[in-house]
């Protein structure tokens, strides 16, 4: 049997993975709720973001965490620009169409990458990447906290923006009712491109905080999205607090598998919640609209 | 157009594609053209489901990768022999099908989360391939080199050429066979309205569990002939997400629900894929992975805005076109 002390470790070590997974399935989710299509090329995208802070800290020493805002107004006139030049004109609002788009924008950004930094796995290397608190008797890894603090001011104002800004008030009036905001005068196309922008800012800020602790290759951004996407299904597609837990809930669900079936059979455990969850109440646990 | 022709049509493409080894005697041109009637028969399989039936599936590397695995599986644990194991690797690729179809269309899912639930079952498989003793584990297995036609291997690249082209000639008769019966006009009516179809009596349920049965057989038999022709599998290759992507590129690019649309894409994409590689190669003087995908990326982006129908329904509008000037 596993101690006491091992299973709360690794309940916090859960936590602290889930709070990024959280991040990332906020941007997911976000796209999904207004637009209605699922981002095929979120991960691609985290992908980017995470080798743009290698790039900065490869070139000129940039730290990740100073590279974070740039990033993300960065990321955000990228997603912009990505849905108001190429998936609004070319998908022409077919559901089908948008997805074969983002699979075709996903199979672009991974293999530029690859093409530009070849299949090699890279890290930055930051003097505090193994730097841990003590809080309460217990060691935390002070990259991971900070990425914890971070994501939940993200939260914080991503929910005061959407509540009380008055672009905010037109994404949710769109993510309602296309139609009847179109009639009150919101320009839908420009309210998509902002949420898709939300979406890649969510995962420049998402990259930063990883890339302290991890490693990046062309192919990393796979292995984060089809948990989001189990993420996102499980709280209910469209809506965000439901991210928010269920980001949580499924690093949970992954330190725990990690710990009782080992790394590589910890992944089955979120592909078979994730399978679950589609055949049995797509709609979310959390019971968000279908 | 009547039987004759519908068949014969496909009767002529293998025919032509048939005498293509005559021309070459190189390796290289051979490996290229067996691997490219390989990916079409996958596509050709995607298709059925996809193109014909409207339902998106980005996992067909399940059923690849299951008909590749039974192949060697069977072969290499149960000392079956390679002909018996053929029909047995293509059932269990089948069955795999049926099996997700059922779990998925009956909890109705369609559209996106119908192409989520396919990617995710394939990478459950590629996981389990990746660890389970059975499969070899990460080490991957190996098929005992036996160059024998009675073991499904063959001395000579050409005659691999001709049994890969017998198959895509089967899989795109089954094709035509299934757009000309009533089996066909029920899939067409479920992708364009399932609900209508629904109202008219068509029972959609069994309708898109038969099509994904037959498209994932379709795609298993691809995966045999991959695992004859390599003699080598690990999870990356029979499950990876390369072959799911290819077998939708392909008829997307060519022409969904179009008989030849998979096999045309199959030919554009590998063969631009090539040139782009040799290109780039030539002009970087060393090969750079990846920019024969980018190059595909691109063309599945201006194919849906451009050319909803693929290469086919292009090739028709300008036919359209081309009439239109001369009146």
């Amino acid at each position: 049997m596993y101690s006491p002390e091992i299973l709360f470790a690794a309940l916090l070590n859960g936590v602290m993975t889930g709070a990024i997974y959280a991040l990332i399935a906020v941007g997911l989710t976000l796209v999904y709720g207004v637009l209605h299509i699922i981002n095929f090329a979120h991960g691609a995208i985290l992908t980017a973001a995470m080798f743009a802070v290698y790039g900065l800290h490869a070139a000129w020493r940039v730290d990740p965490y100073l590279a974070l805002l740039p990033l993300t107004v960065g990321f955000f006139v990228l997603g912009y620009a990505v849905q108001q030049l190429i998936i609004g004109p070319a998908s022409r609002g077919d559901d089908g169409n948008i997805l074969l788009i983002t699979l075709g924008l996903a199979i672009i950004i991974e293999n530029a990458l690859l093409a530009v930094f070849r299949s090699d796995t890279r890290s930055v290397d930051v003097p505090y990447a193994f730097s841990v608190v003590e809080i309460g008797g217990l060691l935390f890894s002070l990259p991971r906290l900070l990425a914890v603090a971070v994501v939940i001011a993200v939260a914080l104002l991503l929910w005061l923006f959407l509540a009380y800004s008055r672009t905010g008030v037109a994404i949710r009036a769109v993510a309602k009712e296309k139609i009847g905001a179109e009639l009150c005068g919101i320009d839908v196309a420009r309210i998509y491109a902002v949420t898709f922008g939300l979406g890649a800012a969510c995962l420049a800020i998402a990259g930063s905080l990883l890339m302290p602790t991890y490693l990046v290759n062309p192919r990393v951004g796979n292995a984060f999205v089809l948990v989001a996407f189990t993420i996102v299904v499980l709280g209910g597609m469209g809506s965000v607090p439901g991210a928010l837990l269920g980001g949580l809930f499924i690093g949970v669900v992954e330190s725990f598998s990690g710990l009782f079936m080992g790394e590589s059979l910890g992944q089955i455990g979120i592909f078979l919640i994730f399978i679950l969850v589609l055949l049995v109440r797509p709609t979310g646990l959390f019971g968000a609209k279908a | 157009m009547s039987g004759a022709s519908a068949y014969g049509s496909v009767l002529a493409l293998a025919a032509g594609l048939g005498v293509l080894p005559v021309a070459t005697e190189s390796n290289v041109l051979l490996n290229f053209l067996v691997f490219m009637l390989i990916v079409s028969v996958a596509a050709t399989g995607w298709n059925l489901l996809g193109g014909y039936g409207g339902q998106f599936s980005f996992g067909h590397a399940a059923f690849f990768g299951t008909g590749a695995y039974g192949m060697a599986i069977l072969q290499e644990r149960a000392g079956l022999n390679a002909w018996a194991a053929l029909p047995i690797a293509i059932a269990l690729g089948a069955a795999v099908g049926a099996f997700i179809g059922a779990l998925a269309f009956r909890a109705r899912l369609r559209g996106s989360y119908f192409a989520l639930v396919t990617l995710a079952f394939a990478e459950v498989l590629r996981i389990l391939a990746n660890v389970l003793p059975i499969t070899g584990g990460a080490a991957g297995i190996l098929i005992r080199l036996r160059v024998d036609p009675w073991h499904f291997q063959f001395a000579d690249q050409r005659v691999l050429y001709w049994v890969a082209l017998g198959f895509l000639a089967g899989a795109l008769l089954l094709v035509r066979a299934i757009e000309r019966a009533r089996f066909g006009a029920w899939l067409v009516a479920v992708r364009e309205n399932e609900d209508a179809a629904r109202a008219l009596g068509v029972d959609a349920l069994a309708v898109k569990i038969a099509a994904i049965t037959l498209s994932a057989a379709i795609t298993a038999a691809a995966g045999c002939l991959y695992a004859q022709k390599f003699l080598y599998l690990d999870a990356a290759i029979a499950y990876g997400p390369w072959i799911s992507v290819e077998a939708l590129l392909a008829p997307v690019i060519g022409g969904a629900g179009t008989v030849f649309g998979p096999v045309l894409g199959a030919v554009v994409l590998l063969g631009l894929g090539e040139l782009t590689k040799a290109w780039i190669g030539d002009l970087t003087g060393g090969a750079v992975p990846g920019v024969d995908l980018v190059l595909f990326g691109v063309l599945l982006i201006l194919c849906v805005a451009f050319a909803p129908r693929g290469i086919i329904g292009l090739l028709f509008r300008l036919r359209v076109w081309a009439r239109w000037a001369r009146s």
